[in-house]
């Protein structure tokens, strides 16, 4: 008996010191915080955080990999507390919470049942997605089994309805769905999100370069939660009222209804949409992350910048706009003119982004009045470049410095400032893009008789859209189709235009650009009687912020051939690593919709950039891209429905005023329209209808 | 070597510690539900059975069987592996960071495994020599693991059948097992 407990004893013995020894010899550095997170997690060692144990998933939260909330069954208050011991503020921690991309669509015809098959992932196993769709979601509910909180539930449409109540953002739906259509994120992620190859994206949201969820936003107006489809627009677009008004709307042209019918008037649904919110009087208000307490400095008060600065701001950083003219809103307010773009509506939108605590300086330039140097002593973290193309081309030919001869942004943005002008009764405008069209259609408005546009090619080359064309031509411009000038003549010796001389040409061979070249036809000059000439033939990025900065570091950016600031288009970064930029700076004159998805994509590679991790691009980035198998060449079922035509004011009215011309669509007609939208890759399957196949 | 091979077959499939024998069954249904649990847990029973085995037979050998204390055999395995565990476990973290990651959360989960008490038994019941000890906790261990391993890949395809409601899960997994355990049954004859 004795020997038998002293043995125990010795063994205990030996082993505990061997144990403690053995502590000393193999102690490893441990973070205190491991263990009190530790505690605060559930315990179960379940590993459904994708960690192998509650410990691993500690270190993952004291390191920053993870956020407080990793443990995907501990409570709220759980979650809390260990945001309190990584030193955030109880509470501020971003809380994720599913969201359910797929608004659901028409349903298939049928529910196919193979076999003994009942869930979403067996299905997507057996088929590699579903009988009708490749992208929608399957409707058999994997999601709501996974959920341990009871807040998923297949809704009568048949696909997931989240309670955001009862969501405790765990991310077990998100990983049960195998067609990603369920998402888990907090409201940065929701912003930093870009469209990918895998995602469940119809053809619009793929062609619009500001990647709204087009079809989401439509089914909302369709609903009349017009509220909601504002919020969706501005999860990506913080100008939609802007671009309800002057966007060329890519996203129509891909449109699927349009292969059987006309596309549905996308543009004309986001306009009603955020017009609704304006008429309204009442802001809906906008979310913010926690602050985060870095500062961003962005040049240029444009949309690239203005969007650059929505998206860091919601993302709780503290912007600065540093804005060489008297106002903010670069093109759209100096360029794009009064009667396609009220200032009023413009100053109401910009308001808005002020409102979420941005800050702004106007009548500084950046490289003149301050540089590089003084933003990085100031105690900016990093600079967003959005300065846009500013700088006329000129045709280079004689007497084009005399009075009366303008270049078309310094015409436009004069005239916008309200300057009084000496323009005569005649004028020609040089050029056939959107610049040329909005500088004739102003001329007309500010009292001339005549206004000729005078372009090298024919009509069917122009770059301008065909709306504004179109609208052109109503007006009463007439077009002088291929013309070349070739001097400006003044009478008398007096320093003012009052002719201008041009060759007539005609179609060549086809050149790089697969356009016919144009060639001069010898001995054809023609005169026309004008007293203005305004010449736009497209811009360039004014470089000045780089050749006066004094500051050493600028010498570094570098800029490509045509003035633009060398990038890269996936992420925006530049040739110095705290330097962003997006827009006409970085692509040459480009799109309002192109400045604000790039100044999301920079606000992306910033934030990496903030947090201190490596600026990757977007993993299978869809940029520019499409999913092959949702551009289907039929559509089967579709009955044509013209579509609502736009109301506009009438020529003879709006030709005497800068009265905006497009009107926005009624109440009634939006239904209208937003009816016809397919919804297209959201196809689901039919819940009501009986299964079809062996049992 | 002859001996070896018999040896593993008999350890591996004739004995299977958690077909045939029936140890390990926490585990076995605990850690079969993803086919990546299972490999961690195999991977982890590997490495402390071998230990086990090794160091309780040392024990067995020089301390119970010299003092003639053989009846505290049960108690004194007990400490041991727990503080051997515990040892491993301190040694992986400091020495072999990657391979601890990777054990992860199995290594101290595997303390209290009956399997691995059920072999350190077996090797001195069968008084099996050091080497023989060695080679049996090895084999033992690696019928563990390939049984765990098929269960979880079977696991993984009933999820997606449509099984009756009041069979699902663990249910359906113990008809499961003791299928597999009927079909390894047929090993018997071979030794
Ligand atoms: C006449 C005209 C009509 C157009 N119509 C359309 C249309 O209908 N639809 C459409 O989608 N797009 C249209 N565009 C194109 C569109 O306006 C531009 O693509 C868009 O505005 C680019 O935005 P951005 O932010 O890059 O640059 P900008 O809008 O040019 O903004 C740049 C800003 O930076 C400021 N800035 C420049 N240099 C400095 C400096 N050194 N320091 C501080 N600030 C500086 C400028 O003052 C300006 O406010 C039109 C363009 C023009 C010129
Ligand atoms: S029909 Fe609707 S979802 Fe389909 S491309 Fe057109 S707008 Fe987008």
């Amino acid at each position: 008996m004795i020997e038998s407990i002293l043995f125990m004893v010795g063994l205990g013995g030996c082993a505990s010191l061997v144990l403690s020894f053995a502590s000393k010899i193999f102690y490893v550095y441990e973070d205190p915080r491991i263990e009190l997170v530790e505690a605060n997690l559930a315990g179960a060692n379940c590993g459904a955080c994708g960690f192998t144990g509650c410990s691993a998933a500690a270190e993952a939260v004291v390191r920053g990999d993870e956020p407080p909330s990793v443990c995907v069954i501990s409570n709220k208050e759980g979650v809390e507390r260990v945001a309190e011991i990584m030193g955030m503020e109880a509470g501020t921690a971003e809380s994720p919470h599913a969201y359910n991309m797929c608004e659901g669509g028409d349903r298939a015809t049928n529910r196919y049942r193979y076999l003994g098959i009942q869930s979403c992932k067996a299905m997507a196993v057996m088929f590699g997605g579903k009988r009708d769709c490749h992208i929608g979601c399957i409707g058999l509910g994997d999601c709501v089994r996974a959920c341990n909180f009871n807040a998923v539930r297949i809704g009568p449409k048949g696909y997931p309805v989240v309670n955001d109540d009862k969501c405790v953002g765990c991310g077990a739906c998100q990983k049960a769905c195998p067609k990603d259509i369920i998402e888990v994120r907090t409201l940065s992620e929701k912003i930093l999100k870009f469209n990918q190859l895998s995602d469940p994206l119809a053809p619009c949201s793929q062609t619009c370069p500001a990647e709204i969820d087009v079809p989401r936003y439509i089914a909302q107006i369709r609903q009349g939660q017009y509220k909601e489809a504002v919020r969706t627009i501005r999860m990506r677009n913080p100008l939609p009222l802007t671009c309800g008004r002057v966007c060329p709307h890519p996203c129509e042209e891909e449109c699927r209804r349009g292969v059987e019918d006309e596309p549905v008037s996308i543009n004309q649904l986001k306009r009603f949409a955020s017009d609704y919110e304006m008429n309204s009087g009442k802001r809906i208000p906008i979310k913010c992350a926690p602050d985060s307490g870095r500062k961003i400095a962005v040049i240029g008060g444009g949309p690239s910048g203005l969007s650059a600065a929505f998206f860091l701001r919601r993302l709780g950083h503290q912007v600065t706009i540093f804005e060489s003219m008297p106002k903010l809103g670069g093109m759209l307010r100096y360029g794009i003119p009064e009667y396609r773009l009220p200032k009023k509506v413009l100053e109401w939108e910009i308001q808005g982004i002020l409102d979420l605590g941005v800050e702004s300086f106007t009548y500084v330039k950046f490289g003149v009045d301050f540089g590089l140097g003084s933003l990085v002593a100031a105690g900016y973290n990093a600079v967003f470049i959005g300065v846009g193309a500013w700088k006329d081309y000129s045709l280079g030919i004689e007497g084009e410095d005399m009075e009366g001869g303008f270049t078309g942004i310094d015409f436009l943005s004069r005239a916008s400032k309200g300057e009084e002008l000496d323009l005569g009764k005649r004028a020609a405008v040089i050029g056939g893009g959107n610049t040329a069209v909005d500088c004739a259609r102003t001329l007309l408005r500010l009292g001339l008789e005549k206004v000729y546009m005078i372009y090298r090619r024919t009509r069917a080359e122009m770059p301008a859209n065909e709306v504004e064309i179109a609208a052109s031509e109503e007006e009463g411009i007439e077009f002088v189709f291929l013309a070349s000038p070739t001097r400006l003549l003044d009478k008398d010796n007096s320093k003012r235009v009052c002719r201008i001389e041009y060759l007539k040409m005609q179609l060549g061979e086809p050149d790089a650009s697969g356009r016919r070249r144009p060639e001069p036809i010898e001995g054809s000059e023609t005169v026309l009687d004008v007293d203005t000439v305004v010449t736009a033939i497209g811009q360039s990025p004014d470089s000045v912020f780089k050749e006066r900065d004094p500051h050493a570091r600028m010498t570094e950016l570098e800029l490509t051939r045509w003035n633009t600031i060398e990038n890269d288009p996936e992420t925006l970064t530049t040739t110095i690593p705290y330097v962003f930029t997006a827009g006409d700076a970085a692509t040459g004159p480009s799109l309002v919709v192109d400045a604000i998805g790039g100044g999301r994509r920079a606000a992306r590679s910033i934030d990496l950039f903030l947090k201190g991790k490596k600026i990757e691009p977007v993993k299978e980035s869809l940029q520019n891209k499409r999913i092959p198998e949702s551009i289907f060449s039929r559509v089967p079922g579709v009955e044509p429905v013209p579509r609502v035509r736009m109301p506009e004011r009438k020529v003879e009215d709006r030709i005497n005023s800068f009265d905006e011309v497009d009107l926005v669509l009624g109440e009634q007609n939006a239904h209208k329209e937003a009816n016809r939208c397919l919804n297209c890759c959201r196809l689901c399957y039919n819940p009501d209808k009986p299964a079809m196949g062996p049992v | 070597m002859g001996d070896f091979t018999v040896l593993a077959v008999s350890c591996i499939f004739v004995n299977n510690i958690l077909l045939a024998q029936f140890l390990g069954n926490c585990p076995f249904l605990g850690t079969s539900k993803k086919m990546e649990t299972a490999v961690g847990m195999a991977m982890a029973v590997v490495f402390v059975m071998v230990m086990a085995g090794l160091i309780t037979w040392i024990v067995d050998h020089y301390l119970l069987k010299t003092l003639d204390i053989e009846y505290l055999r049960t108690v004194s395995f007990i400490l041991v592996i727990a503080s051997l565990v515990q040892f491993v476990e301190m040694f992986l973290k400091k020495s072999i960071p990657a391979l601890y990651a990777g054990l992860g959360i199995f290594l101290p989960l595997i303390t209290t495994n009956c399997a691995v008490m059920g072999v350190c038994l077996i090797n001195i019941k069968e008084e099996y020599t050091f080497f023989q000890a060695l080679a049996a906790s090895l084999f033992y261990a690696i019928g563990f693991g390939l049984a765990l391993i098929i269960f979880a890949g079977l696991r993984e395809r009933i999820d997606l059948a449509r099984v009756p409601k009041p069979l699902q899960d663990t249910s359906i997994g113990l008809v499961t097992a003791g299928m597999i355990s009927l079909s390894f049954f047929a090993f018997k004859g071979m030794v």
